[in-house]
């Protein structure tokens, strides 16, 4: 048994060394070198500044832009570190409101959200995805349904026809990989930056 | 429920079981210390290992060394994750300054990873430098699902070898599988994942200002790298804290459905390395039949569950499924797929928040991982957890015929039906015990988020996934309290040291047994009876040790809930 205790050491070391140090260094060499864009975080400049993610969600409250999903991501409370205080696509803290399905402060939510989106466009039917907030907090996307509900919205807050936001909507609709996998889905940052462009 | 959803199942399914053949090859070439076509590479550096750790890898085990050796590699593993956890904020690769975390939640976590579970108490991007994600977790996801692996192969060559004392040499199992099977994979699933958007990068977190001129920060770092591993071994600890549902670590549609099939592809493989080693592939094709049959029948329920959504939305009339807690790019089928896979393997990654599931869709998760995540499993673990319930299932089947039982030449005897019925009973012992003692200790009860039936199944859910090894929560509980960091990491230790001790003392005893040549009266264990006599055998002991306690969470939340009843 006792021989049993150099290879306990020496191999564990060797082993971590590889997968835990040359591993993810080479292929953060090896991946930053072949796909620089995505292995710093799919990053998007406008006018020289960083204005979020490609990939990551972020918080639009402004008529003229589209909303993505409500999100559950909470923050330390500034008056009291052992508290949280909701901070909507906090992507420094992901996570989901882990409400269940009799949840009573779920239901709640749910019937606040249905009826202000029911106030804003009363004739479509409010799409699921608009109402319930995703398991990471950060869905940089919606359902094709959830964007075209918007579209009387921000057509009248940007004055513009709504079949040119449509238009955008419609180039912006994300199909299933091979017609097969994964769903539809519009990524609402892209479609707001294409908005913004065809403003000017 | 829609064709196209089906359709997505099916095209899951075919693959894994054309990739099982293949994998299986090439993992028994390993095991078996064949060349590969990797070999010229990487030889040197597995005779330079050996060579300086000082292992002889001609040398064998007897099945209580090569069980010691595996216990000797956990107390290093858990004391580099300890330290470096505790030591994170003096230790270099932290941009975002995390101070060193505490004692009992390093713990927690250094249990979690050498077990292979990857409970995570603690939310990757707001705790753990990027030294404490690659030098702690990353390494830990190799060994530990390497240790899996080496162990199920351990006994496998328990059951294809005859009047032989050893079982193998671990030192060779877990380099052979680090270096052929798990770093080659990673090494191109890594650069895969970065080119569906996976960051991989030391720098800081990203400051970006958003279009309506908020201020967001955006967590990076070596995520890619972990990833791979963490899905291929399953491991499931993820380096957000919102796990594979966080764009970072799964951005796409394809990231997603690769990453489901890594967690099963290993598993699946294996039973088609048990078919060779015994000598009969169909040996193994029964086996993952079985599992099969089993996996099927949760992803239907839980599909059927999630696309139907719950009471209170179609009381708003809102239809399209329980979107609560699911992600747009995955929509309810592969976000309910995705949750089976995961607890079916004791993987443990989530695509979305099992905790707003619906009562049902939740429940099979949790079915799964108290069966003992049998179905393909965790990267071994699942092997030779299935491999217990057949040496039951021989065991029943020789009783029903009055005749001792044999599986694959080897008399199944008094000392293998022990050993196994010993794995299978301390599991409901950790994950039925714990669960009393969390919903009657008053400090360990405010550590539920849900109030009513769901909150009983936060805590049954934590325990049985702590001691299934798996590592999925219903994260709405808060799991980093003294309570739940120390009874957790007791359960995940029992979890994972009581299934693989007994599974080596099996392996051990029958590679000493003589192997006898199948005549009349064997009973045949390639066909579909003795697929439903396993099937069987599993849902009984299952349906008796866990169904009570099901009763009182899953089942009963939903009947409240078709009653219109709110918590």
């Amino acid at each position: 048994m006792l021989r049993e205790i150099r290879p306990a050491i020496v191999l564990l070391l060797l082993l971590t060394a590889i997968t835990g140090l040359a591993y993810p260094l080479a292929m953060t060499v090896i991946a930053g070198a072949i796909f620089p864009v995505q292995a710093q975080g799919s990053l998007i400049e406008r006018d020289g500044k960083v204005v979020g993610s490609a990939l990551i969600g972020q918080e639009f409250k402004d008529d003229k832009y589209f909303h993505g999903r409500p999100s559950a991501t909470l923050a330390p409370d500034p008056n009291d570190s052992t508290k949280t205080v909701s901070a909507p696509y906090n992507a420094a803290n992901s996570g989901g409101s882990n409400l269940g399905p009799t949840s009573k402060a779920l239901a709640d939510r749910l019937k606040e959200d249905v009826d202000k989106l029911k106030s804003e466009n009363p004739n479509a039917a409010v799409p699921v995805d608009l109402v319930t907030t995703s398991a990471s907090g950060l869905d940089p996307d919606i359902s094709p349904d959830a964007a075209q509900f918007q579209v009387p919205r921000v057509a009248k807050a940007r004055n513009m026809p709504e079949d040119q936001v449509k238009q955008l909507v419609a180039s912006s609709t994300q199909g299933r990989l091979i017609g097969l996998i994964g769903e539809p889905r519009v990524n609402v940052l892209a479609l707001n930056l294409a908005l913004d462009r065809a403003a000017k | 429920m829609t064709a196209i959803g089906w359709l997505q199942i099916i095209l899951y399914c075919v693959v894994i079981v054309a990739l099982a053949k293949p994998l299986g090859w090439y993992m028994t070439r390993v095991f078996n210390g064949e060349r590969t076509f990797l070999s010229p590479v990487l030889r040197p550096i597995e005779a330079g290992i050996y060579w300086f750790s000082g292992v002889d890898e001609k040398r064998e085990q007897h099945w209580l060394t090569y069980t010691v050796a595996m216990l000797l590699f956990h107390v290093g593993g858990f004391l580099v994750i300890y330290g470096v956890m505790r030591l994170q904020s003096v230790l270099p690769l932290n941009p975002a300054g995390q101070g060193a975390v505490a004692e009992d939640l390093s713990f927690n976590t250094a249990i979690s990873f050498i077990t292979n579970t990857n409970w995570q108490n603690y939310g990757g991007e707001s705790t753990v430098s990027y030294l404490v994600q690659m030098l702690g977790l990353t390494h830990q996801n190799f060994l530990s699902a390497a240790t899996g692996i080496a162990l199920a192969v351990a006994l496998i060559r328990g059951f294809s070898r005859a009047s032989m004392r050893t079982v193998g040499n671990f030192w060779v199992d877990v380099t052979r599988c680090t270096l052929y099977v798990l770093l080659p994979i990673c090494v191109v699933y890594t650069l895969f994942l970065v080119s569906q958007g996976i960051p991989q990068t030391l720098g800081d977190y990203a400051e970006a200002t958003t279009l309506e001129g908020a201020k967001q920060t955006i967590a990076v770092g070596p995520v890619a790298s972990q990833v791979a591993i963490k899905m291929l071994g399953t491991n499931g600890g993820g380096f957000f804290n919102a796990n594979a549902s966080h764009p970072f670590e799964n951005p796409t549609a394809l990231s997603n459905f690769v990453q489901m099939l890594s967690i099963f592809t290993l598993g699946a493989a294996l039973t088609n390395v048990f078919g060779r080693m015994v000598g009969n592939q169909r040996q193994g094709w029964a086996i993952l039949a079985v599992m099969g049959v089993l996996f099927v029948a949760g992803v239907a329920v839980t599909y059927w569950a999630e696309a139907g959504g719950t009471s209170t939305l179609h009381a708003l009339g809102l239809t399209g499924g329980n979107m609560e807690g699911k992600e747009v790019r995955f929509g309810i089928v592969a976000s309910s797929l995705f949750a089976v896979i995961t607890t079916a393997a004791s993987c443990g990654a989530v695509n979305a928040m099992h905790d707003s599931f619906t009562a049902l869709g939740g429940m099979i998760p949790l079915i799964n991982m108290q069966l003992g995540e049998i179905i393909v499993g965790g990267v071994g673990a699942g092997l030779y957890g299935m491999l217990l319930f057949v040496v039951l299932a021989i065991f029943v089947a020789g009783l029903m015929v009055g005749r001792t039982p044999e599986y694959v030449g080897k008399k199944i005897e008094a000392r293998e039906v022990k050993m196994a019925m010993l794995a299978i009973l301390v599991l409901p012992l950790m994950y039925l015990g714990w669960t009393a003692v969390g919903v009657v200790y008053p400090s360990a009860a405010a550590s539920m988020a849900n109030a009513g039936p769901h909150g009983f199944t936060e805590v049954l859910y934590a325990f049985t996934s702590a001691t299934g090894n798996n590592g999925s929560a219903f994260a709405g509980l808060t799991g980093n309290t003294l309570f739940y960091n120390l009874t957790l990491a007791s359960a995940m230790f029992v979890g994972r040291f009581f299934m693989i001790i007994p599974a080596m003392a099996i392996a051990g005893s029958l590679a000493a047994k003589k192997s006898i040549p199948p005549s009349a009266g064997t009973f045949p264990t390639t066909g579909g009876l003795f697929v439903g006599l396993v099937v069987g055998v599993i849902l009984i002991i299952g349906g008796l040790t866990f169904f009570p306690a099901l009763a009182l969470g899953p089942i009963v939340e939903h009947l409240a809930m078709n009653a219109g009843q709110l918590f």
